[in-house]
């Protein structure tokens, strides 16, 4: 297969692939940082990026150890025969986070117009949540140590909801909450990935902002479901579809095609 | 010095209205041991500082709990920890919410006996809001505000590791020590149970005495219990029990914790314990996990 061959655009591809795609995009400019994803599309997406673009982006094994190339996400039986070039126990993550080298996608539960997240409880009071789920996790000290972007793989009004998160986990820019001698340029929040389109926070005063629609997606569909006001505008284009190249890098790091099973019934990436 | 000692007696070092810390994460290298032990006695009002699994979960199902000290509470394949949840749920425990590595900053800044240590994180967010015990200061040096995460001084930590010998000397063999040796640091008495009891000479050949993360100076407490950290794995001898969580997880559906503890803690026997999860052979062939 020729290289001209292998840049074509695919015709026939998953949305989860299209997000893939569409996240990789993210790591594409960090040069040498620790690219973390959280979950299987992002993990395959900083994967990608590194198999392809950025081969300067270091990443884990989930585990212990720095790679030198992405362990594929399915398909193996143990860590033997990993490029494993460091040790990466969970003190030493910490090094790396403080250090700002590094990048994680992760996938919040709540998200709010300021780009703060939540993943900690939902509803009721703080003592009596209505909802526990994970506690903050790393959130707050990766959020105000490096960059973070989101994936969301239902874009709906309770994830993007009105109002502030419920348990506010991350720093956003949120002028009221602005630590003394901060400014929002020491807030790094990137892209967001969700299943209708690609948005970053370089609207106005950091609002969210429309990058590109998915193919068969209006800007509508995308303002109907999310629960405040984002910037938008006019002719905004696609998300590029994933090439042929992309599609075989993510044979290669998916062999058992997990990819399929992220999104309910696995929809085809163009909706038109 | 010999400070072997059994279970039971280690946990007795354990009183009303301590604060402990538990090492592993999640649902690994957790003393899972001694965590049954302790919920066989009558401690209770208990402060708990842990990257929380089912120990947490346990020890809040059981009423021991007072507090907890958290960052998550995970059995990472499944999600959320049901009996965590419950507790919170229905506001029974008291919490300090932080971030994963505020929680290694509090525990280094107990173990190098500072009252706090100047940190970013948490700054903009609602652990600051909801904890009155995270104060935020100016610095000395610049114009910037700082969190002032403060020491987690620990009465007792309990921690499992692969090897000890009779001294405290303990070696972790598996791939990550977490931040084991950070709770045995912070602790006044540090409770170490292993799978292996070994003389003081096996640390002396090649480089085994590489992975010993902490000096026996911080070790009080030695106790032998192979397959110790069951249902949680141990790497590389064991892997965490997929189905013992499930039914775990299950019973905070159907029938409470009373339903798993009196199926398989309460006035039972470590032995008994391994004997009704298909014994010590079972437990060491549980697989390893592959992320």
């Amino acid at each position: 297969m020729s290289v001209t061959q292998n840049t074509v655009s695919a015709k026939d591809y998953s949305l989860a692939e299209l997000m893939i795609v569409a996240g990789a995009e993210a790591f594409r400019n960090d040069g040498e940082v620790l690219a973390t994803g959280i979950g299987m599309i992002p993990r395959l997406a900083a994967s990608l990026a590194m198999k392809s673009f950025n081969p300067d982006l270091m990443m884990t094994d989930s585990e212990a150890f720095v790679l030198s190339e992405p362990n594929p996400v399915s398909g193996r039986s143990s860590h033997e025969g990993q490029k494993q070039e460091t040790w990466m126990g969970f003190s030493r993550i910490f090094d790396n986070v403080w250090s700002g080298k590094r990048h994680a996608m992760v996938g919040p539960t709540q998200i709010d117009k300021y780009g703060q997240t939540n993943i900690s409880a939902l509803g009721g009071s703080y003592d009596q949540p209505k909802v526990q789920m994970l506690g903050a996790r790393g959130f707050p000290g990766n959020s105000i140590c490096h960059a973070n972007s989101f994936f969301v793989p239902a874009h709906n009004t309770r994830v993007f909801m009105d109002g502030e998160c419920d348990m506010v986990c991350s720093i956003g820019y949120n002028p009221e909450r602005l630590p003394k001698g901060y400014t929002f340029d020491d807030v790094d929040i990137r892209l967001v990935i969700t299943d209708l389109c690609v948005m970053d926070w370089n609207g106005p005063q950091n609002m969210l902002r429309v990058v590109s629609l998915h193919p068969g997606i209006t800007l509508d569909q995308v303002l109907e479901n999310t629960g405040f006001e984002i910037h938008a505008e006019e002719d905004l284009p696609t998300t590029p579809a994933p090439t042929e190249e992309q599609l075989d890098i993510l044979r290669q790091l998916d062999p058992k095609d997990w990819r399929s099973k992220q999104l309910k019934d696995n929809p085809k990436g163009d909706r038109s | 010095m010999n400070k072997v000692q059994t279970a039971q007696e280690a946990v007795a070092q354990i009183k009303d209205g301590m604060t402990i810390g538990i090492g592993g994460w999640g649902p690994r290298r957790k003393p899972m041991a001694l965590i049954r032990e302790l919920l066989r006695s009558d401690v209770k009002d208990l402060t708990v500082v842990a990257y929380g699994g089912a120990d947490v979960g346990m020890l809040c199902a059981a009423g021991k709990v007072k507090k907890v000290v958290f960052a998550f509470v995970s059995l990472d394949f499944i999600p959320l920890e049901p009996y965590f949840r419950q507790a919170r749920q229905t506001g029974s425990i008291e919490v300090m919410e932080i971030d994963e590595g505020m929680m290694l900053l509090g525990l280094r800044a107990a173990a190098w006996n500072i009252p706090y240590i100047p940190t970013a994180l948490g700054l903009g967010t609602d652990v600051i809001k909801h904890s009155p015990d995270l104060k935020v200061i100016d610095s000395p040096y610049d114009e910037k505000e700082w969190v002032a995460m403060p020491a987690l001084k620990l009465d007792v930590s309990l921690v499992h590791v692969n090897r000890a010998d009779s001294r405290g000397v303990c070696q972790i063999t598996g791939p990550d020590h977490y931040m084991d040796d950070w709770f045995a640091r912070a602790a006044d008495i540090s409770i170490v149970s292993c799978e292996e009891l070994v003389d003081s000479d096996f640390f002396a050949q090649g480089d085994e005495a590489r992975s010993v993360y902490w000096e026996r100076s911080q070790t009080s407490t030695v106790v032998e219990i192979a397959g110790g950290a069951y249902p949680s794995s141990c790497s590389p001898a064991y892997g965490f029990d997929v189905a013992h969580f499930k039914e775990y997880n299950a019973s905070a559906k159907a029938g409470g914790f009373a339903t798993y503890a009196d199926k398989y803690i309460t006035d039972k026997t470590e032995e008994d314990f391994q004997q009704s999860v298909g014994g010590l052979d079972a437990i060491q062939k549980t697989p390893l996990p592959v992320y």
